[in-house]
């Protein structure tokens, strides 16, 4: 699926939800169903931090395509973490250069990547555009 | 006397709001607290009848406005109790007036292998500066403990105090703790051995009477904004003998005497500590919030604010697995707590959904954070237009939380 067809999935799943509480639970699911990431990655070398919660995030570059593992010591964090992770993993550097993310906002969940709100995501962000950046360029 | 809360909440506009569509209830007030509508008018009224440059000039708003000025200057004088008012400067904050201090008397006094003394409950702004001018002047910076209650462990402060111990700087309430020091006997212990004590009353102002003549500290800091005036202002209480010795913070206008190409003298207190323009709407905004703490009385605060401490303890403590960091027999009307192991971040968010504005996450003292070993913690403060009833509300909210999460 394109990145778009993901976004539009996961909008689509959260227009359903009016009150706020039940969006969170939704994002609490979905932070219980990110895969794990392999444990010797849960370090200080892959810690995208913010004030709030950690991000732990780990890429590589197989065929072409830029695969993302992470994690976040807040359930919430860990929710949106795997959105963009669902999102943006097993796509093509350029891909995820180019993508906007605007299903963040269309979600009513902008806030969380506000800079100001120093939980990590905004950084991790950045940081997964810069690694397909990087492998863009390696090869 | 007891207070009228519901007339008081009357007089701040923000309280009657909605935030998602729920009734807002503030509990971050140790972060900023709301403003009266006393305080509002304070500051447009100034800009609508009054505005000018102070201190200069001979025309008529020119000299209202200087005397307005220095009229609160008095004021908060008399608030404080300090004994005159050239020993109330006023700066940005207290973050402005610790670094003041920390900066000024730094270059002073600080040489290589001096010390200073601070506590491990501090917030930033009284821990940096000092590490700062620690470093460049080669001086050590020693941190006394607290104990598992989150009491100062005044014993190990006593214990740290050397002949080269030059200046010890603590906080009168902590804004993670709560913890109310005991400031008074810290200092007369501390002026035994001729050292001078510099109090950060950031949290102090709004809950406690503050008595610097009492106290007999040298320096005392405060933020208006945590004391329902405006944010941008502050004051620095000094001790005559130690604000004449201490050197210029910032130079420029008004805190010279006479300048010219050869040299340049500086003016007398308090001026020599307030550069430019000052912050006219400011002090104006902050006087009358003095004026509205003065009609309300601290005491009957402090009254009110202690029975809403009591409940939050009972109501929080009722839901089981509430941890509680900060549980001092003296304390100030804030609880910090985490929820089992959930995660401060989380358990703020669905609290913020509910409409109860906490805090979450370091409270700007990482250090004290670093010594619980967590990542956090989410913080109720309490003011004196805060209720029971939304006290019980936020107990709702914290089992919702568990519930969500566990």
């Amino acid at each position: 699926m394109t990145i778009q067809e993901i976004e539009n999935q996961l909008v689509d799943e959260f227009a359903a939800l009016d009150d706020w509480l039940d969006k969170y639970e939704l994002i609490l699911d979905m932070g219980k169903s990110l895969p794990p990431i392999d444990p010797k990655y849960k370090t200080d070398q892959y810690i995208i931090s913010g004030c709030q919660s950690k991000v732990w995030l780990y890429a590589e570059y197989r065929d072409g395509k830029v695969l993302f593992t992470a994690d976040s010591d807040a359930i919430i964090t860990k929710g949106i973490v795997s959105m963009l992770i669902s999102v943006l993993s097993g796509q093509t550097p350029d891909a995820i250069q180019s993508a906007d993310l605007n299903f963040i906002d269309r979600i009513g969940l902008k806030e969380h990547l506000s800079p100001t709100r120093s939980n990590g995501l905004a950084s991790m962000v950045k940081q997964m555009k810069l690694y397909a950046m990087v492998f863009k360029m390696k090869g | 006397m007891t207070l009228n809360i519901q007339n008081i909440r009357a007089d701040f506009p923000i309280l009657s709001r909605t935030i998602y569509k729920r009734p807002l209830i503030y509990f971050d007030n140790a972060a900023t607290t709301q403003k009266p509508v006393q305080v509002i008018r304070a500051i447009s009224n100034y800009y609508e009848h009054d505005n000018c440059n102070i201190h200069r000039g001979v025309h008529y708003l020119s000299m209202k406005a200087t005397e307005a000025f220095e009229e609160a200057r008095r004021e908060i004088r008399e608030f404080i109790n300090a004994p005159n008012t050239q020993e109330v400067v006023f700066t940005k904050g207290a973050s402005e007036s610790l670094n003041l201090v920390a900066s000024s008397f730094g270059k002073k006094f600080l040489k290589l292998g001096d010390e200073v003394i601070t506590t491990i409950m501090e917030h930033h702004s009284n821990f940096v500066p000092w590490q700062i001018i620690c470093e460049e002047k080669g001086a050590v910076l020693r941190i006394a403990n607290i104990l598992p209650n989150g009491e100062l462990d005044f014993e190990h402060l006593k214990s740290l105090i050397s002949d080269r111990t030059k200046i010890i700087t603590l906080t009168h309430v902590s804004n993670v703790l709560g913890t109310i020091n005991p400031i008074k006997e810290i200092i007369a212990f501390a002026h035994q051995h001729g050292i001078p004590v510099l109090v950060d009353g950031a949290q102090g102002v709004s809950h406690l009477r503050v008595d610097v003549t009492d106290l007999d500290c040298d320096f005392y800091c405060f933020s208006g904004h945590k004391m329902y005036g405006p944010m941008g202002i502050g004051v620095l209480y000094g001790k005559e003998k130690w604000l004449e010795e201490l050197p210029p913070y910032q130079s420029g206008g008004e805190m010279v005497k006479d300048v010219s190409i050869e040299r340049t003298t500086f003016n007398e207190l308090p001026f020599k500590f307030e550069a430019g323009t000052p912050n006219v709407e400011g002090v104006m905004g902050l006087k009358a919030a003095v004026q509205y703490l003065k009609n309300l009385g601290m005491d009957n605060i402090r009254a009110y604010e202690d029975e809403l401490l009591r409940h939050a303890n009972e109501a929080l403590s009722s839901i089981g697995g509430v941890r509680f960091f900060g549980t001092a027999p003296e304390k100030a009307s804030l609880v910090s707590f985490l929820i089992g192991e959930i995660h401060p971040f989380d358990a703020g968010t669905i609290i913020d959904k509910m409409g109860i504005a906490v805090r979450t996450g370091h409270h700007c003292a990482q250090p004290l954070i670093d010594h619980f070993g967590i990542p956090g913690t989410v913080r109720a403060s309490f003011a004196f237009y805060n209720t029971v009833d939304e006290i019980d509300r936020l107990a709702e909210a914290v089992k919702r939380v568990k519930t969500m999460f566990e």
